[in-house]
């Protein structure tokens, strides 16, 4: 994390080459330099934000005049910071008897902003209120709802609970920051009163890239993946020397407990969906050991994906990783104890994080919840299968070591694919895949869960969730298709995605015949679709080409598919 | 006037307001450079706060009028 004046001096380089998002920023207290950290923030994490900054204390304003300059800013997301500060005045001006009803009035507030047509399209992301504790009740405050402490909580949850009835809602939690921080490093008294500014000149950067990482995880950048050094990393001590009886693990033993705990964190994140990986400097059996035999081991060979344990480079071996999940380098955490090996490794790997662990394994917990680094945007329910389907891959890359030929190694795994319009089973799998899905895609067009029921209601358009499964596994939902007609003749492909665990397999051609059929099927003479280039997306700048469909004169980005002279394509997957 | 008291206000002005030019004299005020406004000033204190490990109450902050009551101030907390 950049302090303040790093994070300035990035906002004097040329950024023009950086994806560039439409952003505002509302608030009740002085907030300009909180949006100078939050422009720095993002081009740190490989965005810039064209940020529009409202004149603060005219939140209520911005929001209600249909002339304001908010609304003339045209932004796709909109940062709302309410200091605790201001609702701690408003509490004071209030008669007692109504201060009961300070947090309900705030939230109808919220409520309001995400129901009104007015910032359709626009995602509110808006700050939660770090507590003041002013003491007027002492403990006591904890009985009365009348209290400015009550109210400040009560405001939290209420958010929180908007955030999961409102899809277009996100709470980016400055009050978790001050938990981490501590209330003294947050706010500076002198600094408040001298300016009006809230957070203190240390605490900007935090909050900014926490509003930065929410905005990086709609926009489909997170990390995917947790790649864990061993020895002195995931336990005290060199397996290798020290034995299985001699790591240091549990309550035992030494420190044991603070890997426990880390332990117990990489398992909470495997449950949720990130992949987990071993990359170490051992000989396997020996690495493996106290995954299957020490009884204090959290995590087990079953939470691990990826086990790569031998005496090549860790450079080596997580581009091997890499080789088997097939997600970015900049989609992957490396933890290792050894500043060498983590020199090396963000040398040699671009994109990779590589959080500067301290040395006292004690620290390393603290120290990795202040970085934040597994921000998302969603969570359903088939992350947590995801490890599976990886340990499914790794055999499926041993298996395709013994075929020459890659049509028989695809013929062998008996590829069954399931084609369906959306579910509302399949609708919130289906907004994550937009989200999240990076380098195939052509458009890169996102959509939240209601968007996705809209398109699944549309009779004009024809919408496609394919499944994959093999003779190893099932990939679940794997490929999202959008079209929509063009003309009475046309369709164009608003969205055709699919998810890198299935590269190579012959998906594509598959599903194009699915699209041509869907076609046909409603009498369409042609599909057209179109190249949108990312950062990310270069795979498949060829795709259309390479399937067959054909230039637009004048229209360089489209290719267009001519279905009266189309032939199916071969492909080894059967439909069921 | 403490010389090294304003040598190194000096690094601390070029550093904060991002102009390798600025020398900082007794006489020099906020009027004078276009970078130094109210919320460059706050950082100026806190980068000065933490290179000598002193504390300004906020009346201190709001009142100096130029650099040499700035440095008056450091020299009396450092000692």
């Amino acid at each position: 994390m950049l302090d303040l004046k790093q994070l300035k001096r990035l906002l004097k380089q040329d950024n023009s080459h950086l994806p560039s998002v439409k952003a505002a920023l509302v608030g009740d207290t002085a907030t300009q330099l909180l949006a100078t950290a939050v422009r720095g923030a993002a081009i740190d994490l490989g965005f810039a934000i064209d940020l529009y900054e409202a004149d603060y204390n005219q939140v209520e304003r911005q929001f209600v005049d249909p002339d304001s300059e908010l609304r003339h800013s045209d932004p796709h997301y909109i940062i709302i910071f309410q200091a605790t500060h201001q609702l701690a005045a408003e509490h004071a001006a209030m008669p007692h008897d109504q201060r009961a009803t300070l947090a309900q009035q705030r939230l109808n507030f919220i409520e309001g902003i995400v129901n009104d047509p007015a910032w359709k399209g626009c995602r509110i992301m808006c700050l939660n209120y770090p507590e003041i504790d002013d003491t007027v009740y002492g403990n006591y405050a904890n009985q009365v709802p009348q209290s400015l402490l009550w109210q400040t909580r009560l405001l939290n949850v209420g958010l929180m609970q908007l955030a999961q009835r409102y899809d277009n809602l996100t709470i980016v939690d400055v009050a978790a920051v001050q938990s981490q921080m501590g209330r003294n490093q947050m706010f500076a008294p002198s600094v408040y009163v001298s300016t009006e500014m809230v957070l203190s000149i240390d605490a900007l950067p935090a909050v900014a890239y926490r509003i930065a990482q929410a905005i990086a995880a709609q926009r489909g950048t997170f990390n995917k993946c947790l790649i864990l050094d061993l020895d002195n990393t995931l336990w005290g001590g060199v397996i290798g020397d020290d034995g299985l009886e001699g790591i240091q693990l549990g309550h035992g033993l030494g420190i044991g407990r603070a890997f426990t705990e880390l332990q117990q964190w990489a398992k909470k994140l495997q449950q949720r969906g990130v992949i987990l990986c071993v990359v170490s400097k051992n000989d396997e059996q020996v690495a493996k050991e106290p995954f299957v035999h020490h009884p204090d081991m959290v995590l087990r060979l079953d939470d691990i994906a990826v086990f790569v344990a031998n005496w090549e480079t860790k450079v080596d071996n997580i581009r091997a990783v890499q080789q088997v999940l097939n997600i970015g380098f900049d989609a992957m955490v490396f933890l290792d104890d050894n500043p060498f090996e983590r020199a090396m490794v963000r040398e040699h790997i671009l994109g990779i994080t590589v959080p500067e662990l301290p040395d006292d394994p004690a620290d390393y917990l603290e120290y990795l919840y202040g970085l934040n680094l597994f921000e998302t945007a969603s969570a359903s329910e088939v992350d947590s299968k995801r490890t599976r389907q990886y340990q499914q891959e790794a055999q499926r890359v041993e298996l395709k070591r013994t075929f020459a030929n890659e049509q028989e190694f695809l013929a062998s795994l008996g590829m069954v694919a399931k084609v369906e319009p959306f579910t509302p089973f399949s609708i919130p799998r289906v907004a994550q895949l937009t989200q999240r899905s990076n380098q195939f895609n052509l458009r890169t067009v996102r959509y939240s869960e209601d968007d996705v029921r809209q398109l699944a209601s549309d009779p004009e358009v024809i919408d496609m969730a394919l499944s994959l499964s093999d003779r190893f596994g099932d990939h679940g939902l794997i490929a999202v298709v959008v079209m929509r007609p063009l003309d009475n003749e046309s369709l164009m492909v608003d969205t055709w995605l699919m998810s890198c665990r299935v590269l190579k397999r012959g998906m594509e051609r598959f599903t194009l015949n699915q699209m041509v059929e869907a076609a046909r099927a409603r009498g369409y003479r042609r599909i057209v679709g179109e190249y949108v280039p990312t950062v990310k997306n270069g795979m498949v700048a060829r795709h259309y080409p390479e399937l067959g469909f054909r230039p637009i004169a004048g229209e360089p980005a489209r290719w267009s598919l001519d279905l009266d002279e189309y032939q199916q394509l071969e492909t080894t997957i059967t439909r069921v | 006037m403490n010389e090294q008291i304003l040598n190194e206000l000096t690094a601390i002005f070029r550093d904060i307001l991002d102009n390798d030019e600025l020398v900082a004299t007794p006489q020099l005020t906020a009027e004078d450079v276009e970078e130094w406004d109210s919320l460059s000033h706050i950082q100026l204190v806190v980068a000065i706060e933490k290179h000598w490990n002193i504390k300004f109450s906020s009346r201190e902050i709001m009142k100096w009028q130029n650099v040499g009551e700035m440095a008056d101030a450091i020299a009396a907390k450092v000692g």
